[in-house]
């Protein structure tokens, strides 16, 4: 059984699917939804254990070798993804039963939980496995799952912001496909340790550039980094809370996962940083990601939005980590993945929580919340401190090793950036808490409450875990620094 | 008790008054006794550790390993012993003011008032005590963000306004200024624990220690250091208490300390005098000194012009931790102590002054020595310390960096804090005797009837004082001035003890 985890890890998210959608009514989609996160999380927890014990893991798929079967390999980097998914999954589902039947058609329900278990399966085998068409699969599985779950929004205008990410979600996942061929036609092979292996002795050649070219590309739409950002917005704005909550946490993630499987471990540390000028690259799109997002946070009036820009910025530091090529950047946006997740997740969730009371997510229907709603409030400022960076909260850890990385590489003008941003934070997350705190109930404004304990619990489990992870950190850094690690010295 | 359990009580007791006086709730005299018992708690807490640190040990215990490398720690040494005396000494007659204050003044929201403000104390604590860097940097942050509720308690939009101004200037130059300088430090000499003789030694060269100072210096904007010190005026917004307690003693000399803290343990008093980077920090805080007075000199609304008076002493102080000499350390920690007292007492009284007659202007408080004459008693000790005449303790501070400035041979800084003085007198002193020495300001104009009431008024005036809690606050807090007057000399040595090789004082 042990050895089947890596296979497990997919399948039962895969299997609970269609047996959703087969049981229409009632409560038990959500009951199998939550199990499955539940035990898929248990599963990813093993296997980080078993990875940081004995090193990485290889699995056959079917028994069929590598290179011809399709292999699934964990280490310490896609080990710490496949906890942060399922265990982003495994707190949001629970929340999920009372917002879904506030924002969704009852008669939808049962397809919900189908779709959201398929994003599930997608995006935990995206992450491990070991062989690039099957990566494609499923980001394939993945992204097809969540243009059906955002286009169950209850605003009209969700049908057209999962559209929108329709188109350019496929455009950029055929990129990825087209760099993939072009990798096959040139190597004969679609396992990654193989690749890594055959495309060294051919690395200067066009082909090989162009792939390379090819699959930055797609995946940097898949993450949302500027300028190919413009899905997201619309995307997070619309969707369901629940939806919103889950892809803001991992979708995005993921595909930075993606882009560093592909650069360090397949292209190799050398070749990628060598054959493009991909640090400079990545630093401008970084900090035009950073800058320019965080501004347009601050003028957004509905917070859903304001926080998808956060969003942006947020994954702007964490390419900027990238953008370093020493050790300690990557480990900063390794961790940043982890502490954005959490952060994120638990601000999208307590939106969910304003959402099924006030009904929308417009900043004028937060005045005087704070009051009306203060467990719900108060969590969301604490994940506001998280956001900002200030010390005790996971956030301060990233930012923490982001400048750090900057002034080991002797940028300084990178480290100013980095603490200089911050201070745009502050101004849009005090926005929020100051219409919630400061502003008088408006006059027709229902009695509302704190909503029920099954969506503040696992809103405050994440809240917790933004201090927890600030002041324990040795799992976030101790993960990162060791993946961060074992990547560039894993590096063909 | 261990000396490590009694530092980890500080910090963590009034927590736990916190957590006390937010599940008693609605029960008012309970939920005091909750505050006075966490203050009186603390405050021995504090003395108990005097005797392990004079006797020349250095209790420390860490907390939590944070980061690799960098734990959140605490260690009793002089200066922060000293710091977190009169934060919690000083406490336990603000809790006293504060149930006058708050009661007379009939301020909602009294439950959320207490907590946050045994959780700001909580942070003091946390700052006071710091063991390196980012321990100090964490507690600061959380001090910063535990006093936002107090400063904005009102919640009307002109506290919102506040506020902002409040938070915005205090965690905008933390981040992006001394968090700054904190990773430079690490980047550079790999540590950030606080040592006697400092740990920048031979790591940088003089240009890079100098704008490492200018970060640390600018980025606390706690010690309301020109330019950034808009925050304090805003601050005012706040009830007179938590402008007392906070912005006299807690906040703006956590800023101070924490100055001084870094030039004696990460620069080194030697390292300063020798790479001559404390020069121009002294000129920074010299300005601060006379511009603040002179601001002061202008202000009609009574709090604010305490607020700017805070800001020119905090900045004596930033001169003494500057000056690359011992005497300035021992002048700015007897200053941290005399001024908190003086200050304090005249914070006391403005808000006294609020309660009973419902005035906040100077203009307005003409000859109101008649009807509240102890009140404006206190308020002339205050005003003495704050000028730095005996027979208040504010005299033996200024008289240490008086001193320091001689032997560093800087003669214009000597004129400046002489100066200081004059103006100090010039916006206190006259309120003293306008309200003694004034006619009360009439309530009607014109008429022969009028006249004759009037008159008679003026000739009876009636004693309206301030409600008993708040009298005694300020008693309690000028009778430690008028003490420091008469023993300077406990609190300068418990600050000499730094300096290992001064000998005897």
């Amino acid at each position: 059984m042990i050895a089947h985890l890596p296979a497990l890890q997919v399948a039962i998210p895969l299997f609970a699917a269609p047996l959703c959608v087969l049981l229409r009514k009632g409560t038990l989609p959500w009951l199998i939804a939550v199990a499955v996160s539940w035990v898929a999380l248990l599963i990813a927890g093993v296997q980080l254990d078993n990875v940081i014990d004995d090193g990485p893991i290889s699995y056959a798929l079917g028994g069929f070798a590598a290179p011809f079967g399709i292999e699934y390999r964990i280490d310490p980097l896609n080990a710490f993804m496949l906890l942060i998914v399922s265990g982003i999954a495994a707190v949001v589902l629970p929340f999920a039963r009372k917002s879904v039947e506030a924002e969704i058609r009852e008669d939808q329900h049962f397809l919900f939980y189908g779709a959201f278990l398929l994003m599930l399966t997608g995006l935990l085998g995206m992450a491990v496995t070991g062989d690039a068409f099957n990566l494609f699969v499923f980001i394939e599985i993945s992204a097809l799952s969540s243009y059906a779950l955002i286009a169950m929004g209850k605003n009209r205008r969700a049908l057209r912001a999962a559209f929108t990410y329709l188109v350019m979600g496929t455009a950029g996942a055929t990129f990825i496909l087209i760099g993939i061929g072009l990798l096959y036609v040139v190597t004969g092979t679609l396992n990654m340790a193989d690749l890594a292996q055959r495309l060294q002795p051919i690395s200067e050649t066009r082909t090989v550039l162009v792939a390379f070219t090819f699959i930055l590309v797609g995946v940097s739409l898949k993450l949302a980094l500027f300028p190919l950002h413009l899905w997201l917005p619309n995307a997070y704005t619309y969707a369901p809370s629940v939806v919103t909550a889950f892809l803001a946490a991992t979708a995005t993630k993921v595909a930075i996962y993606v882009l560093l499987r592909f650069v360090f471990t397949i292209f190799g540390v050398d070749f990628s940083f060598g054959a493009l000028p991909l640090q400079e690259i990545f630093l401008v799109l970084a900090i035009a990601s950073i800058v320019i997002a965080s501004t347009v946070a601050i003028y957004q009036n509905n917070v859903k939005r304001l926080l998808a820009y956060s969003s942006l910025a947020q994954i702007g530091y964490i390419i900027l980590g990238f953008s370093y090529g020493n050790v300690t950047g990557l480990s900063a946006s390794i961790m940043h993945l982890f502490n954005h997740a959490a952060t994120k997740g638990a601000l999208f969730l307590i939106m969910g929580c304003v959402v099924y009371r006030v009904g929308s997510a417009h900043i004028d229907r937060l005045q005087g919340l704070g009051r009306r709603m203060p467990l719900t409030m108060f969590g969301f400022t604490i994940a506001g401190l998280s956001l900002i960076g200030v010390p005790l909260t996971a956030g301060f850890i990233s930012k923490w090793y982001l400048v750090l990385g900057a002034m080991e590489r002797g940028w300084w003008p990178v480290a100013v950036v980095v603490l200089a941003t911050s201070l745009l934070a502050v101004v849009y997350v005090w926005k929020v808490v100051e219409v919630a705190y400061f502003r008088p109930l408006p006059e027709d404004a229902a009695e509302v409450t704190d909503p029920p304990l099954s969506m503040l619990i696992p809103a405050w489990i994440l809240i917790l875990a933004t201090i927890y992870f600030g002041i324990e950190t040795s799992l976030p850094v101790g993960i990162s620094q060791q993946a961060a690690q074992f990547l560039f010295a894993a590096s063909p | 008790m261990t000396e490590q359990v009694l530092l980890i009580l500080t910090v963590l007791a009034p927590l736990v008054g916190a957590a006390g006086i937010v599940l008693i709730g609605d029960r008012p005299n309970l939920r005091e006794s909750v505050t006075l018992i966490t203050a009186g708690g603390l405050f021995a807490i504090n003395i108990a550790l005097i005797s392990f640190v004079t006797d020349g040990g250095r209790p420390e215990v860490e907390l939590v390993s944070f980061l690799p490398g960098a734990s959140i720690k605490l260690v009793a040494e002089p200066l922060g012993l000293l710091f977190g005396l009169i934060a919690s000494g000083l406490w336990i007659v603000t809790s006293i003011y504060s149930i006058g204050y708050m009661r007379g003044h009939g301020e909602k929201n009294q439950t959320r008032f207490y907590a946050y403000f045994a959780i700001a104390l909580s942070s003091t604590m946390g700052v006071a005590y710091a063991g390196n860097l980012i321990s100090m940097f964490a507690f600061y942050e959380v001090l910063s963000l535990s006093t936002y509720p107090l400063v904005t308690h009102a919640g009307t939009e002109e506290a919102r306004r506040g506020g902002r101004t409040y938070i915005g200037i205090l965690i905008g130059s933390s981040i992006a200024l001394f968090l700054f300088a904190i990773l430079w430090t690490w980047t550079s000499t790999g540590s950030m624990d606080f040592v006697p003789g400092g740990i920048l030694r031979g790591k940088m060269d003089s240009l890079s220690l100098s704008v490492l100072l200018g970060l640390f210096v600018f980025g606390i904007a706690k010690a309301g250091v020109m330019p950034f010190h808009r925050w304090l005026p805003a601050a005012m917004v706040a009830p007179t208490p938590v402008s007392a307690l906070l912005h006299a003693v807690a906040v703006v000399k956590a800023g101070v300390f924490a100055i001084t803290k870094i030039a004696v343990y990460i620069f080194g008093i030697d390292l300063l005098a020798e790479a001559g980077s404390g020069r121009f920090f002294m000129y920074v805080a010299a300005t601060t000194i006379v511009l603040a007075s002179i601001v002061a000199l202008r202000q009609d609304d009574l709090k604010k012009r305490l607020a700017y008076s805070t800001i020119s002493q905090l900045s004596f102080i930033v001169l003494g931790a500057m000056m690359g000499h011992s005497l300035g350390i021992i002048g700015g920690g007897m200053h941290i102590a005399t001024h908190a007292l003086g200050k304090i007492t005249l914070f006391f009284a403005a808000g006294a002054i609020l309660v009973a007659l419902h005035k906040t202007k100077v203009s307005e408080m003409r000859g109101i020595g008649r009807t509240m004459p102890l009140t404006m008693a206190f308020f002339l000790i205050g005003s003495l310390s704050i000028s730095g005449l005996p027979p208040t303790g504010g005299l033996w501070s200024k008289w240490y960096l008086l001193m320091g400035t001689l032997e560093i041979g800087d003669y214009i800084l000597f004129v400046v804090l002489l100066l200081s003085s004059l103006l100090s007198m010039g916006y206190l002193l006259p309120i003293v005797v306008r309200a003694f020495f004034a006619a009360p300001q009439a309530g009607g104009h014109g008429g022969v009837g009028a006249a004759v009431s009037d008159a008679e008024e003026a000739a009876r005036p009636a004693i309206k004082e301030a409600p008993l809690f708040i009298l005694i606050a300020m008693a309690i807090s000028s009778a430690g001035t008028i003490a420091l007057f008469f023993a300077p000399g406990p609190v300068a040595r418990l600050v000499a003890q730094i300096f290992p090789d001064l000998g005897g004082l």
